[in-house]
This record gives structure tokens, C-alpha cells and sequence, in this order.
């Protein structure tokens, strides 16, 4: 129980620690448009490995994902069209191999 | 910046995808835990308080008896690193908040909730309870589910029999295709993903996270003439 505790206080340091962190020290400009990169390279890192470096079925569900998004902005119908989309490469991938 | 019912509504429904996928990964998260050795109150209360299916993951490989406490901490708090950037990231809208609000509202920042929260942020919505509504929502389901996978056991499959394991990819992909902001988020993005896919393979763990979240948001901030 008390490892649970002190996992749970070790994850809140970390997710309040940038904020301090951020909120003490006086922006600067360079600071502000580092800090306007974090998301977008935060999302690319989460994705990167699972869709450019586990196998075909991912890559092409990814194309499929960013295509979905770009023509209807919809986020739902984004995730639905991955997940089935991932499901039937990989379904094809192991039928072929 | 507003703090209002309202926002945390519009997170908690704009998540609810997400927090649907999330109890499928929270079930089977149940069941290891209970493979594991993990009391059933024991394994609850660290989907509530803990709140990281990736540190809650790699902890359970490493619970054996005699319990290596310190490693298990440790662990938490690396894989928890990342969280430091997506917080400095929150600093300018978060900034001007009510200590209290901006503090609490933290504890339910989840990689999720926050790419969705910074996406409202930067279309220039301003209601900060949004990433409190979304986080509720998660860490709500994330709960009962591991509490519904503890109990039940054994019964479930594997969530990537189903594709569910790419569900957040999904969204991460949707989300990152309405941050592009043009040519200048191009050297950026790329070295976040090669950094991102080489720390994948020969480093163990989530790295890859905070790796790649530097070495993009470092040369996006070189690139701006920095």
C-alpha cells in the first residue's frame, strides 16, 4: 500500500513539476517558441514507433488514420477507421504469411 | 481563461472516445494485476491514485516478493518524465489560474486528455476545466475497469487481438493532423520521430516519449532563428 502511495506522489511531482517549473522561471522568447513545439513533437514521439517501425498493417492504418482526418476532421470516426483498419492488415498479414 | 462546468462537460465528451479504449486496456490491466499478485483493493486504488496505464504496465513485471519498493518508485517517476514537458507546455494558459484549480487539474493530466486540451488551447479556447473533465472521464473508466478485470480474471482476451491497442494511435495521428501549422512544424516533427524510433529500439521503456518530445521541440525552437 504504501508503495502505491509513493508511486502515485512520484507520478504527481512529474505531472505538477513542469508547471512549477515553467510558471517560476520568467519566459523568454526562446523559452515560449520551445515550448510551442512540445506538442507536436510530444504527439510525433508517441506515434513514431507504433506506426512507422511495428510493421506494414500499422503503417498502412496510419495512412488511412491521417487520411480520414484530413478529409473530415472527425476524431471518433479517425479512431474507428485505425482500429479497423489495423485489424484487417494484420488479419491479411497473417492469412498471407 | 474560464474554469467552468461547461469546459470540464466538453472534455469529459470530446475524451469519451478515448475513455471507452481505455477500458479495455484498464480490464486487462485487472487481469495482469491479478496474475501478478496484486490485492484487489491494492490494485484499484493504483488505477485511482496513480493514474499511468504505462507506469501501472511496466510496474507490474517488476512486483515480486520480496516488493522492490525503491525500484518501483523510481521507475514510476522515469517513466513519468514526459509529464514534465506536456506541463511546461500547459504553463501559458495554466499560468493564470487559481493555484488550486491549476494543481488539481495536473493530477488528471494524462498524455490523452492533454493532446486534446492543448488542441483547444491553441485554436484559441479558454476553458482550462476541459483537461479536468476529460481526465475525470478517464480516470473514472480507467478505475471500474480494473476493478471489473481484477474481479472477472481470467476471461479476457488480449486488447490487440481486437486492434484496440491502435485506438490511441489513432487518435494521437487525428490529433496531430490538425496541429500542422505549415512548413515550420516539418524539421521539428522529423526529428522527433527519428529520435522517437531509435530510442524505441535500443532503449528500454517509455524513453522514446521524452527523447523524441525534446529533440523535435529543441530543433523547432533552433530552426525559429533561437
Amino acid at each position: 500500500m504504501l508503495t502505491i502511495l509513493l508511486m502515485a506522489l512520484a507520478t504527481y511531482v512529474t505531472r505538477a513539476g513542469g508547471l512549477w517549473l515553467a510558471n517560476r522561471l520568467t519566459l523568454s522568447e526562446r523559452m515560449e517558441a520551445w515550448l510551442g513545439y512540445i506538442p507536436g513533437a510530444i504527439l510525433v514521439s508517441l506515434v513514431a514507433p507504433a506506426v512507422l517501425a511495428s510493421g506494414l498493417p500499422e503503417t498502412l492504418a496510419g495512412l488511412a488514420v491521417v487520411l480520414v482526418a484530413l478529409r473530415t476532421g472527425s476524431l471518433p470516426l479517425a479512431m474507428v477507421v485505425g482500429v479497423g483498419a489495423v485489424l484487417l492488415f494484420r488479419t491479411l498479414g497473417s492469412g498471407l504469411a | 481563461m474560464s474554469f467552468s462546468l461547461y469546459g470540464a462537460l466538453e472534455g469529459a465528451r470530446r475524451c469519451a472516445p478515448i475513455a471507452v479504449s481505455g477500458f479495455a486496456i484498464g480490464l486487462v490491466f485487472g487481469v495482469l494485476a491479478r496474475q501478478a499478485g496484486i490485492g484487489a483493493a491494492e490494485t484499484v486504488l493504483m488505477s485511482a491514485l496513480v493514474f499511468s496505464g504505462a507506469a501501472q504496465f511496466v510496474v507490474l513485471g517488476l512486483w515480486t516478493a520480496p516488493l522492490p519498493v525503491a525500484t518501483i518508485v523510481l521507475t514510476t517517476l522515469i517513466i513519468g518524465l514526459r509529464h514534465l514537458l506536456m506541463g511546461a507546455a500547459l504553463s501559458p494558459w495554466f499560468s493564470k489560474l487559481p493555484r488550486l484549480k491549476a494543481y488539481g487539474s495536473v493530477y488528471f493530466m494524462a498524455d490523452e486528455n492533454w493532446a486534446f486540451a492543448m488542441n483547444e488551447f491553441t485554436k484559441g479556447r479558454r476553458d482550462a476545466a476541459f483537461l479536468l473533465g476529460g481526465g475525470l472521464a478517464m480516470v473514472v473508466s480507467w478505475t471500474s475497469a480494473t476493478l471489473i478485470g481484477r474481479t472477472v480474471g481470467d476471461a479476457l482476451e488480449e486488447p490487440s487481438r481486437w486492434g484496440l491497442d491502435f485506438a490511441f494511435t489513432a487518435i494521437f495521428l487525428a490529433l496531430l493532423v490538425g496541429m500542422w501549422r505549415g512548413k515550420s512544424d516539418l524539421l521539428p516533427w522529423v526529428a522527433a520521430a527519428a529520435v522517437a524510433v531509435a530510442a524505441d529500439a535500443w532503449l528500454p521503456g517509455q524513453w522514446y516519449i521524452l527523447l523524441g518530445g525534446l529533440a523535435g521541440s529543441i530543433a523547432g525552437a533552433v530552426r525559429s532563428g533561437y
